[in-house]
């Protein structure tokens, strides 16, 4: 034995080569083992997107969704709302929406595609709470603002374009979802423009 | 005829050889104090918890629409359901109780400084894994604390650039907490980490036969082979394993001395442990939470939500740090702090009781800062609150700052020779 002529290049060649063939298997064999922890097939169908009509929405009015287990407000906001939102934004911990809390296409002055109609979760980002919806006496909360989110749970304060107001827990904007309207009265939650 | 037939046995697999080696003849410092029997009731509590754990998956249904239902089930239907739960629940906490004073004995003590690097890198994968399956664990009753302490701890992840998202996705297996995150907890809580538990915890006790047990004074008693008087060596036999490669003094078996000695604490601790099992079984609120007597309910948040007191000190440091991702990451880091802890001490003096002043205030200050978080940890995040809890947070890591400046040139008191009490 200790005698037998040794190559130890070929030796350590083929060991190399064992190892490597044998790592490509390992990776290979982690992939079912991986994936198997993705959403499945069930998990998908009951996450798609949900279908909200709109044009029986009063001005005002809010209407909750369920998406994904998470509510999902939509509003439809009136003139005076929308013309006074910019009034406040001195009061905002992030007036512009800097925050990538919505899709690139929501990052405007009202947060949303359609102006009128807010999008947004109903799930306040300090823990998770659902704010509850101000129409006309918002004033207790924030004076000078008459309509806006309030959470009972640690007092967070959002305007009605979800922006979160100044020392309050919450340290984002609500999460405006991706979202589209594939035709006028008809808004799509969980999908944005343009996509299938 | 029982001797020949364990002299076969023997011959094929030395079992008796492994008992002399691992307790009959396993050299233990003679001068062990209360701080070292929580080694053994950490050892009991894990039998306790796979014991009952074993028994409770019995009755218990592992799907988002009957795991809570079967929680009742167990308590008020399945007979004795109600005691084998609270073992399991009261066993949790106690788990955690003994381990950390264990871990703080280790530290009064140096048990961590060489050659006991390893053994202590065990002992924390120990620690860190028990937090994973308890963490897992707590979601199993599906009540609206285990659904929401849940939902904020995989939420941490997303605080990650760019895979954020997508790996807490792949963590609950859905969009949001569900039956799927259930299921893959109730696996891995049951089978994957308890199984790599025992197997740590085999190698954790490996790990101290070999380089042997650290004592109160930190003193070395395997001598150098030849330069101890053979008047002077330990009376008792120990195993060849040890006693040919050095002189051994100051020891003594480890069964029956200290089995029989572990054997008081084990009564006593299981004394309390029965005490809360029968008059406190929610610990006060402390071991199972309020919120968690009603439903996951992924619309209705707790008004407060707070971890299981064991938690505490790692989600103050997390929840004080004002930026997600840097919480996160801190508090990780206080967990990684305490694996390093054997290169932070750079001193070669173990014990406290030789080491200096500023040792003795550092290691106190530390422990009152650790538990001040641990008490922050069980209330609601006020702004009082997480000013003390930075300041705690600022004195746990100044722990590991301290002890790596002072400790390289410390005014240490002379080691005994041999174990003097």
């Amino acid at each position: 034995m200790s005698n037998a002529p040794v190559n130890n290049g070929r030796r350590r060649f083929l060991t190399a080569a064992t190892s490597v063939v044998g790592g490509v298997g390992v990776v290979g064999l982690a992939v079912p083992f991986i994936g198997s922890w993705n959403p499945s097939a069930k998990a998908k169908a009951a996450g798609a997107p949900v279908e909200v009509n709109v044009s029986k929405i009063e001005p005002g009015q809010l209407v909750r969704a369920e998406w994904r287990g998470k509510p999902v407000y939509v509003v439809r906001r009136t003139k005076e709302v929308l013309s006074t939102l910019a009034a406040h934004d001195g009061q905002l911990k992030d007036p512009s929406s800097t925050e990538p809390q919505q899709p690139v296409y929501a990052t405007n002055a009202y947060r949303s595609i359609n102006p009128e109609i807010l999008v947004a979760l109903g799930v306040c980002t300090h823990l998770g709470c659902a704010p509850t919806h101000h129409k006309g006496d918002f004033e207790q909360h924030v004076s000078g603002v008459k309509d806006g989110f309030f959470c009972p749970c640690h007092g967070s304060k959002f305007d009605m374009a979800g922006r979160v107001f100044q020392s309050v827990p919450a340290p984002t904007n609500l999460v405006i979802p991706e979202h589209s309207f594939p035709t006028d009265g008809t808004l799509l939650i969980g999908i944005s423009p343009g996509e299938a | 005829m029982i001797a020949n037939f364990m002299a076969w046995i023997e011959k094929r697999l030395p079992l008796m050889d492994a008992m002399n080696k691992h307790a009959a003849q396993y050299p233990a410092p003679k001068n062990f104090n209360f701080w070292y029997v929580f080694g053994i009731l950490a050892s009991v509590v894990l039998v306790n918890q796979i014991l009952t754990g074993i028994w409770l998956t019995m009755s218990y249904e592992p799907t988002g629409e009957g795991a809570f239902a079967s929680i009742e089930y167990i308590m008020r239907d399945v007979d004795y359901g109600w005691l084998l739960r609270y073992m399991h629940s009261t066993g949790a906490s106690a788990f955690f109780i003994v381990v950390y004073m264990h871990m703080f004995r280790g530290m009064m003590y140096g048990s961590y400084q060489k050659p006991r690097e390893l053994l202590w890198i065990f002992g924390m994968f120990i620690f860190l894994v028990l937090m994973a399956e308890a963490f897992m664990g707590y979601l199993l009753p599906w009540g609206n604390m285990s659904y929401w302490g849940a939902q904020v701890i995989i939420s941490l992840f997303g605080a990650i650039p760019i895979i954020g998202d997508d790996l807490t996705l792949w963590i609950r297996g859905d969009y949001v907490i569900s039956g799927a995150t259930l299921n893959r907890f109730f696996a891995l809580h049951v089978i994957a980490m308890p199984l790599v538990l025992v197997i740590l915890v085999f190698l954790h006790i490996l790990a101290l036969h070999e380089v042997g047990s650290n004592n109160p004074e930190g003193t070395d008693i395997k001598k150098k082979k030849g330069s101890v008087k053979p008047e002077e060596l330990s009376k008792f036999t120990f195993h060849k394993q040890y006693s040919e490669k050095y002189d051994i003094v100051d020891a003594i078996p480890f069964h029956p001395y200290y089995t029989v000695k572990d054997l008081v604490a084990v009564v006593l601790f299981l004394i309390g442990f029965s005490w809360v099992l029968f008059f406190a079984p929610e610990g006060g609120g402390y071991f199972i939470e309020a919120p968690n007597f009603e439903p996951a309910n992924n619309l209705k948040t707790p008004e407060h939500i707070v971890p299981v007191w064991y938690f505490g000190p790692f989600f103050t440091i997390l929840r004080v740090v004002p930026d997600k991702l840097l919480g996160m990451i801190t508090m990780f880091a206080a967990i990684g702090a305490l694996f390093a802890l054997p290169w932070f001490d750079r001193g070669t003096v173990k014990s406290l009781r030789f080491r200096s002043k500023a040792h003795m205030i550092n290691l106190t200050q530390f422990a009152i800062c650790f538990i001040a978080l641990g008490i922050l940890g069980t209330l609601p995040g006020t702004d009082l609150a997480n000013n003390i809890g930075r300041v705690a947070t600022l004195g746990y890591f100044g722990f590991f700052v301290a002890i790596w400046f002072y400790s390289k040139n410390e005014k240490t008191k002379p080691v005994p020779e041999r174990v003097s009490g």
